[in-house]
């Protein structure tokens, strides 16, 4: 008990070097979590996949569409016990720094092999009978004000034009991971429009969503369809929807890497900071040390002090990063809605953040421990005046 | 071998020999020093600086090891003691007082005599009673819960001796304890340890450079490139006080 009363305040014994060093592991702490996350958001849609669902696309590339006749085919191979399609639409609200995803869907199938989109059966009802309609989610209503009836204008850069739509639907998710800032409408009605503005590029689809009555099945299912199209014009590529996803991970893992070698760094960087501070700390304190080992008190006294000391400076640093993370998400969460319309601080995170802070303490004292703990007392006394 | 005041040696030191080394070079401290200090003295050990006076408190305190000879104090040889058993018998036979007080600045007046207890088994309470009569006796009773920024040298050069004391050792190794004070406040801290020796039959060696300080003492003894010399720059008798 005296000693952790000795390591406090010999913590905070000097103010303002103990603030800064304090700041300083928050700062990297805060960092550390922050960059964590922003890693974590883009595995985030993989996380939200579902091991029942498959996506099917055109074999040569996404850009490439596929017939709407293969829908009925692939009906019929066993193990399906469902099918959707849709178009990404890559459709822009008033301009490109308002962006959010936006898709044609067969509303029904789409929404039963989506159940994770929950809409009130009256706002469903609503959107399946207006072919114009369309639904967001709650997130992205609240983020525009939209309100049920509202008309929304897309400027389609796959599809030209202008697309209106009317507000028929605003979900939520029934998980936290669940995207609520896309906005999807009948595919029917970009169908039609492309038959009357484009007629080659009418009747094709940009994928086929595809629910597989058990998990397991979902290798065979895949390897199936893929074999009746394959030698056919429109070759298709069938993988889970997490494999999709991972899919365009993958395109920017590099970025990620990146991303996670800063975050490593920016640890390794207040570890030497800190590990600075406390070696100046303990090269102070010698003479102090050299008395309590004179008094009788052990190595493994001194060792406590010192190592307890860069502990609870480091901890303290971690602490105060992690309650900066909450506020710092909530910021990026409103300020940055358009780029990170959620951004959720895990536990994980946390846990990472307070190991990072006590492996700061740890290396950081390690040396200092190492010397306070074996100065010789004669020579410790001389550092003293 | 007969003693300065009657008593029995408490300690007893038989050639002891001391070097440094420095880089190749070694420089030989202290050379055969013998001599012996009977209980409840009061020796001062004068000499020039480099005279090797502080390095030969230190080994009879055992915060130092010798390269040759025996120290007995109080019948333990404590060269012959590990680290760890030399460290319980300092806490429990040697008592501190250094020039620059080596108070722990954290720590408040109450606290910093409390340290050396913490390693005895007493309870909380017992160590509140001694910690207390040791300001008392130092006349700090009223400056418990102040912290060394917070006094005068003097004052906490008293903390260091109420630390010192109040484990009750049977030594007490002081060096150069008015070395950082004004005349008035050595006056009275030698006073407060001619009290200690008179009144509680303390063995006090202090190292000091101020003849002012050794004439409290009742015995002087000289170091002169590490050999034992009397006043007059002889080697000096192996009893002190003879």
């Amino acid at each position: 008990m005296f000693l952790l009363k000795l390591i406090i305040r010999n913590a905070f014994r000097h103010k303002l070097r103990s603030a800064l060093t304090v700041v300083g592991v928050a700062i990297a702490i805060l960092a550390f979590g922050l960059l964590r996350t922003l890693v974590g958001l883009w595995y985030h849609g993989v996380e939200a996949s579902s091991a029942t669902r498959l996506v099917t696309r055109n074999a040569i590339s996404l850009v490439f569409s596929l017939p709407l006749s293969h829908k009925d085919r692939i009906r019929q191979v066993p193990g399906v016990q469902a099918v959707s399609y849709g178009n990404w639409f890559g459709g822009i609200y008033i301009d490109e720094k308002h962006f959010f995803a936006n898709y044609a869907v067969e509303p029904k199938s789409y929404l039963d092999l989506y159940p994770e989109f929950v809409l009130s059966p009256e706002q469903k009802g609503a959107f399946f009978l207006d072919r114009k309609g369309c639904i967001v989610g709650k997130r992205l209503a609240d983020t525009y004000g939209w309100k049920i009836g509202d008309l929304i204008t897309l400027r389609g850069t796959i599809f030209p034009g202008q697309w209106e739509f009317v507000l028929r639907g605003i979900y939520r998710g029934a998980e936290k991971s669940t995207e609520e800032r896309a906005l999807m409408f009948h595919w029917d009605y970009l169908n039609e429009t492309l038959k009357k503005t484009m007629p080659r590029r009418a009747d094709q689809v940009g994928f086929y969503m595809i629910g597989v009555t058990k998990p397991e099945l979902a290798a065979e299912v895949s390897q199936a369809v893929d074999g009746i199209f394959r030698n056919s014009l429109a070759e298709t590529l069938t993988e889970t929807e997490k494999a999709f996803q991972l899919g365009f991970v993958a395109m920017t893992e590099a970025i990620m890497i990146a991303i996670k070698i800063v975050s490593y760094v920016v640890i390794v960087i207040i570890m030497v900071v800190a590990a600075n501070t406390m070696a100046m700390t303990a090269r102070e304190r010698i003479a102090e040390y050299a008395t309590m080992k004179t008094l009788g008190f052990g190595w493994v006294h001194i060792a406590g002090v010192v190592f307890g000391e860069s502990l609870v400076i480091a901890l303290s640093g971690g602490l105060l990063g992690v309650a900066l993370t909450f506020p710092a998400s909530h910021w990026i969460e409103t300020e940055l809605a358009q780029f990170f319309p959620a951004f959720p601080v895990s536990m994980t995170t946390i846990y990472l953040d307070l190991a990072a802070a006590a492996m700061v303490g740890t290396v950081a004292g390690i040396f200092p421990t190492w010397r306070g703990a074996t100065i010789g007392i004669a020579d410790g006394l001389r550092r003293i005046g | 071998m007969g003693m300065g005041n009657g008593k029995p040696p408490i300690v007893e030191i038989a050639h002891l020999s001391k070097s440094y080394r420095r880089g190749s070079q070694t420089i030989p401290v202290l050379e055969d020093i013998t001599f012996d200090i009977a209980d409840g003295e009061f020796l001062a050990l004068m000499g020039p600086s480099g005279s090797g006076k502080s390095t030969l408190l230190n080994l009879i305190a055992g915060i130092d090891k010798a390269d040759q000879g025996t120290i007995r104090v109080g019948g333990v040889d404590i060269t012959s003691l590990s680290d760890k058993e030399l460290a319980a018998w300092r806490s429990a036979n040697v008592g501190f007082i250094f020039q620059f007080y080596n108070l722990m600045p954290v720590l408040t007046a109450f606290e910093n005599v409390e340290l050396p207890l913490l390693l005895t088994g007493l309870s909380r309470n017992e160590r509140r009673e001694h910690v207390d009569l040791a300001l008392q006796l130092v006349g700090l009773s009223d400056r418990v819960d102040h912290y060394p920024a917070q006094l005068s040298g003097g004052q906490q050069q008293r903390v260091a001796i109420a630390r010192a004391v109040v484990s009750d050792p049977a030594i007490l190794v002081a060096d150069e304890p008015t070395g950082d004070l004004d005349r008035v406040s050595a006056g009275e801290i030698l006073q407060l340890m001619d009290r200690l020796v008179h009144e509680f039959d303390k063995t006090i060696i202090m190292v000091t450079h101020d003849p002012r300080a050794a004439e409290k003492a009742r015995i002087i003894r000289h170091l002169e490139k590490g050999i034992l010399t009397d006043s007059d720059g002889q080697p000096a008798s192996p009893v002190a006080g003879s």
